[in-house]
């Protein structure tokens, strides 16, 4: 017993398991379920009944068999390759989203650290700069596929999400730059940390949101874009250029894309509630002083897994209220509107901590 | 006639440069339809087809059925009439000599190709005895064969049960299979079903 503890706690093996937990456990069945839940949630928008035939004799379970349905029809999908793609990066194209949209999870707390134990596979210290990295990574999913499928219509999607992505690339930079100013530190704890002081007495917490509110919208903007979702969803482009990136795709190459684009948004969703909706801090929790640490621990995943939860469903939401933008509009909203505006907020943001800290 | 000109004053400035004004009015509306339709699809007018069905009017052009006297013999006297004005030429009948002398006639065969049948409702117009309506509220005809759709006299006599009218109240697995109505082909006179 002790020997397995002893081995639990080797750096490696623990990092092993926290990956196991929170990417296996969390991020990948709650993007899953996310395929299933934005057909339903936007039949629900649309007065629809969405999915709900697929079924294991009379149970249908209001559709979740569908899940099974979908994953079984990946598999047993003839995996195509068009004439004249090139092979080795068609094939390897659908898992560099994946592992990008994965890789988010490394730096994210979902509970406050138990002594030395602590609920963030790892907690390095430019965690915000590896959140760029990573992020500008996930495109290369979009640009192979797009370069390497030997079709008109992909190389357009490729080229769009390679363009849409540095342009908003560049703001989304700017807006978290008050997020630094702010909470002084680019380490991923601190800044949630940070987001738990409080302002008068113990009023407002000072959660990202209410700190820096441009820099939310515009960050939150940004991560929309980077996900290639609606009102950005240009580079799949529906009506113009059929799938965009991965027409081309079958089977389970095809589902590792819709795979990737559902973890990403659950990883824009836990992005934001860390950044800017206090972390795994429950307001007002310091209040109760004599609270057991086991109850504060799961108050904090059940407060980090509602907004993750909150915010996925915002953003499928916004998918089907918002009206696409045309691919020229994408681009100067991002350089003419939201660059400037990132650059005000991080001017106003310098001024005020100047003058006030 | 004065032609109606609508002025629509197109909204512009600072206001719809922001967007945000413009997302969040169109948040409100699906988020209360999302909202709504979370507890019970309340705005949902789906109609959950094989389960349920829709209420089919009475005027609605189903399949046909052919109508008895109160006595069961069949109304049809094979006068032709229908099969004479059938536009799609569908139907097909073959007169006999009934065995009640004040009959006359009666069809031996009556057969109906549903594949061909446009459901105009000329034949039900021609009819001059009351014999062929297309009451039977009868929607969708999905068969598997061909030769399930060509409905012969004894099906198209028995498949309607006069005595409980109401619409849709077939199911379409009710209808005799294409090995019954061969065998009830052959021998079969109008006469009342026993």
């Amino acid at each position: 017993m002790e020997i397995l503890l002893e081995i639990i706690m080797i750096p490696a093996v623990l990092a092993i398991i926290k990956i196991v937990v929170i990417v296996l456990l969390f991020a990948l069945p709650l993007g899953t379920f996310l395929t299933l839940m934005e057909r339903k949630w936007s039949a629900m928008i649309q007065d629809r009944v969405g999915p709900n035939r697929a079924n294991i004799g009379n149970f249908t379970g209001h559709g979740i068999m569908h899940l099974a349905a979908d994953g079984l029809k990946s598999i047993f999908k003839e995996d195509t390759m068009p004439k004249g793609a090139d092979g080795f990066l068609y094939l390897i194209a659908p898992f560099f989203g994946l592992i990008a949209a994965v890789a988010t999870f490394a730096i994210i707390p979902i509970a406050g650290p138990i002594g030395d134990f602590t609920f963030q596979v790892t907690d390095i210290e430019p965690g915000l700069l590896f959140i760029f990295a990573i992020t500008s990574l996930s495109v290369y999913g979009a640009v192979l596929a797009g370069t390497s499928s030997n079709s008109k219509f992909a190389l357009l999607g490729g080229t769009r999400a390679s363009a849409q992505m540095i342009s908003y690339e560049v703001f989304m930079g700017l807006a978290l730059m008050g997020i630094f100013m702010v909470y002084g530190t680019t380490r991923v704890s601190g800044i949630v940390d940070g987001q738990n002081e409080y302002w008068f007495g113990s009023l407002i917490p000072m959660w990202g949101v209410f700190t820096q509110p441009l820099g939310f919208v515009l960050f939150f903007t940004a991560l929309v874009a980077e996900t290639k979702r609606a009102p950005f969803d240009a580079p799949e482009g529906e009506s113009e250029i059929v799938a965009g990136y991965f027409l081309e795709y079958s089977g389970m190459r095809w589902s590792a894309f819709m795979l990737a684009e559902y973890v990403a948004l659950v990883g824009v969703a836990s992005l934001i509630t860390t950044l800017f909706f206090g972390g795994y801090h429950v307001p007002w929790l310091h209040l109760w002083e004599s609270a057991p640490q086991w109850l504060v621990t799961i108050l904090q995943i059940i407060k980090f897994s509602v907004f993750t939860l909150f915010f996925c469903w915002f953003q499928i939401q916004l998918r089907w209220t918002v009206p696409k933008f045309r691919f020229d509009q994408t681009m100067a909203l991002g350089w003419k509107k939201l660059l400037p505006l990132s650059l005000i907020n991080l001017f106003v943001t310098a001024f005020v901590i100047l003058a006030f800290a | 006639m004065e032609l109606k000109v609508k002025q629509v004053q197109r909204v512009d400035g600072a206001k719809e440069a922001l967007y945000l004004p413009a997302i969040f009015g169109g948040l409100r509306l699906t988020v209360s339809h999302f909202w709504r339709n979370l507890f019970g699809a309340k705005d949902v007018v789906t109609v959950s087809y094989p389960e349920e069905k829709r209420h089919v009017s009475e005027r609605w052009r189903g399949r046909h059925r052919l109508t008895r006297l109160d006595n069961g013999f069949l109304s049809c006297v094979a006068c032709y009439m229908c099969e004479t004005v059938c536009p799609s030429e569908c139907i097909h009948i073959e007169a006999g000599e009934h065995p009640d002398l004040s009959v006359e006639k009666y069809p031996v065969v009556f057969d109906i190709d549903e594949l061909r049948c446009v459901f105009c409702g000329l034949c039900v117009e021609a009819c001059p005895k009351d014999a062929i309506r297309m009451d039977t509220g009868v929607i969708s005809m999905a068969y598997t064969s061909r030769h399930t759709f060509d409905f012969t006299r004894d099906l198209l006599r028995d498949s309607y049960d006069p005595k409980s009218h109401s619409n849709t109240k077939y199911e379409d697995n009710d209808l005799p299979s294409p090995k019954d109505q061969t065998e009830a082909l052959p021998n079969s006179l109008g006469v009342p079903a026993t």
